[in-house]
């Protein structure tokens, strides 16, 4: 049993503990050791990624217990990417906060490192009910921050999703305590296991709680009739606390990807094939739907959260296609729009704060210090996300769309096409008003900040990274996609390790 | 036992719900701990109602399924904590926006 799977977890987890201990307001000292424990994850990450790399699962039974009976943490290679996507993007965020950001409230860093624990948790857990308790650690976390730098937007933004995330938190145990009723397991091997062999007369009710299950994750990862609390609630957040949040949808996506292949995959016999004829309509209406918000969007930062949702809708309607080729798309999409959107966040604010009382608000400002590096960025934020050539949001686009068969290809082609068509109005849009519509006064003379800059292009040059590297990023992509279509392995490798 | 048992659930489970779309924050945060007590009785239930059994396999054939109750107890642990931040956040909430609104604004 190797201990460094636990790592990702309790790093952070301790980390945040120990920075309580001291005084309510960041510190150097703190920065250096928040600082320090977040981009420790990067190497950590970078092992996860190797190990899960070569095929196969690395589980840990937390107390030694054994796989049915103990909590279990499963490494495959879905479970590193998603672990590795959050290192990079945290310690982006974590560069752009130690730069001022983390002093406009209170105990920032400790429910940063928590937010982290929780997020590493759920994406290494092999256990429902865990999964659940990690939810509730990262969403407690998330709440706080959320409403970090206090502020009336913040609180009425903050009161809604809270909210909604605890009716929706009170569900997750209906679904979870109906599927133990039932079936007497909470590992998910162990319960994908079982609901092959389920009684007839069980499955309607397992069926109601894999529902259930479906509308909770779809919450947290922002879906059509589920979405409306997002734009304000981002929109609103402090800029490095909504760019970590960018990985908050993507977590319901993979809650979404693994519980629907592994527990309803194509094994699990008349219960198969449960999410993807609910999933389908309303991702297609989110991604659409999403490019309008885009478009009517008054501030920079609403923009980029529509944003978010656009790319939600996209993940989820290529999801339901269900084939290997389209998760494999969809893996990659996911790295893209993660790093680029957090990228985005973190430049709205950067654009704002040079914006001088007008902020992020789409109007005509005070023309900006360093327009050439700002719009640069902007502009390669844009062509990234909008999904043109040569980035990677265009290799992510055309992916998803080549892996669309007949039937379905006819809706998602028009929808994606038309909705990153309303991106590039709504980006040009964007661009052209913070760029060149500004008012005749002289600029604000605040200097633009060299490690926020930093942090942003640190983000973005991931776009060109994942096209530099997509010929060996697509084969571990279309490997994790195999992986995830055949839960055999996995389910073997979680039953029936013997601890040595 | 199991009748009087869903009757009160269904009752908790309707009026907390009631509750919860209530334009106010003082009964929407009852609503929210109605369904909270509602589920935390549902996932009890699921390890079945037995009386009188131990919850550890001794002897007697009879005995509770023990962990249930484990995870009502941590249920019950996440719920309390989210029920009082909710209520912090609501009185920060009505002395920053000055109306006790879910919308931070009387419509």
């Amino acid at each position: 049993m190797n201990h460094l799977l636990v790592l990702p977890i309790l790093l952070p987890l301790f980390t945040g503990a120990f920075l309580l201990l001291f005084n309510e307001k960041a510190s150097s000292h703190k920065r250096v050791c928040s600082t320090a424990a977040t981009l420790l994850l990067l190497p950590l990450s970078a092992w996860l990624i190797a190990v899960a790399g070569q095929g196969q699962f690395l589980t840990y039974a937390l107390g030694d217990w054994p796989a049915p009976f103990g909590i279990v943490l499963v490494l495959d290679r879905l479970s590193a990417l998603m672990v590795m996507i959050t290192a990079v993007l945290a310690s982006a965020a974590m560069i752009y906060a130690i730069r001022g950001d983390d002093a406009r409230g209170r105990n920032f860093h400790a429910l940063f490192q928590f937010q982290i624990a929780g997020l590493n948790g759920a994406f290494l857990t092999g256990d429902l009910f865990n999964l659940y308790v990690f939810f509730e650690i990262l969403l407690i976390a998330s709440y706080a921050l959320l409403l970090h730098g206090s502020g009336r937007e913040r609180t009425s933004a903050g009161l809604h999703y809270v909210l909604l995330n605890l009716l929706g938190s009170s569900l997750f145990l209906i679904a979870v305590g109906t599927l133990y009723g039932l079936l007497g397991t909470l590992n998910m091997a162990d319960l994908a296991r079982r609901i092959t062999q389920v009684n007839p007369v069980d499955a309607p009710l397992i069926a109601a709680a894999g529902g259930l299950l479906l509308l909770v994750f779809a919450l947290k990862a922002a879906l059509l009739p589920l979405y409306f609390w997002l734009p304000r609630a981002y929109a609103g957040a402090t800029a490095p606390v909504a760019a970590l949040f960018a990985v908050m949808t993507k977590m319901g996506v993979y809650s979404i990807l693994r519980v629907y292949t592994l527990l309803f995959g194509p094994e699990a016999g008349e219960l198969a094939q449960l999410a993807p004829p609910l999933l389908w309509p309303l991702a297609l209406a989110t991604l659409a739907l999403g490019s309008v918000g885009a478009l009517a969007a008054k501030q920079l930062q609403e923009l980029v959260a529509y944003l978010v949702l656009v790319s939600v809708g996209l993940l989820l309607a290529g999801l339901s296609l269900g084939r290997t080729e389209s998760i494999a798309a969809c893996l990659y999409y996911l790295i893209h729009t993660t790093w680029i959107t957090g990228g985005l966040f973190l430049l709205s604010d950067l654009l704002a704060r040079q914006r001088g009382d007008t902020g992020s608000a789409l109007v005509a400002g005070p023309p900006l210090n360093a327009p050439l590096l700002l719009s640069g960025l902007f502009f390669f934020g844009a062509v990234s996300i909008a999904g043109l050539p040569p980035l990677s949001g265009f290799l992510g686009k055309v992916l998803i769309l080549r892996s669309a068969t007949l039937p379905e290809a006819r809706w998602l082609w028009p929808v994606l096409l038309l909705s990153s068509l309303g991106l590039i109005i709504a980006l040009s849009r964007a661009g052209s008003t913070v760029f060149w519509r500004t008012q005749a006064v002289e600029p604000t003379h605040r200097k633009v900040d060299g490690w926020r800059v930093f942090a942003v292009a640190f983000l973005m040059s991931g776009s060109v990274i994942l096209v530099v590297i997509a010929k060996p990023l697509t084969r571990y992509l279309d490997q994790a996609a195999e992986q995830m279509m055949s839960p055999g392995a996995y389910i073997e490798a979680v039953l029936q390790e013997t601890p040595p | 036992m199991e009748l009087l048992f869903a009757i009160t659930l269904g009752v908790l489970t309707t009026s907390g719900l009631y509750l919860m779309l209530r334009g106010r924050t003082f009964p929407v945060v009852l609503g929210i701990t109605l369904i909270t007590y509602a589920v935390n009785l549902f996932l009890f239930a699921m390890g079945r109602l037995i009386t009188g059994a131990p919850t550890i396999i001794g002897p007697d054939r009879d005995y509770t399924d023990p962990l249930p109750q484990a995870l009502v107890l941590t249920a019950i642990v996440i719920s309390f904590a989210m029920t009082a931040f909710v209520l912090v956040l609501s009185i920060k909430a009505l002395s920053e926006l000055g109306n006790d609104h879910v919308d931070g604004a009387d419509r």
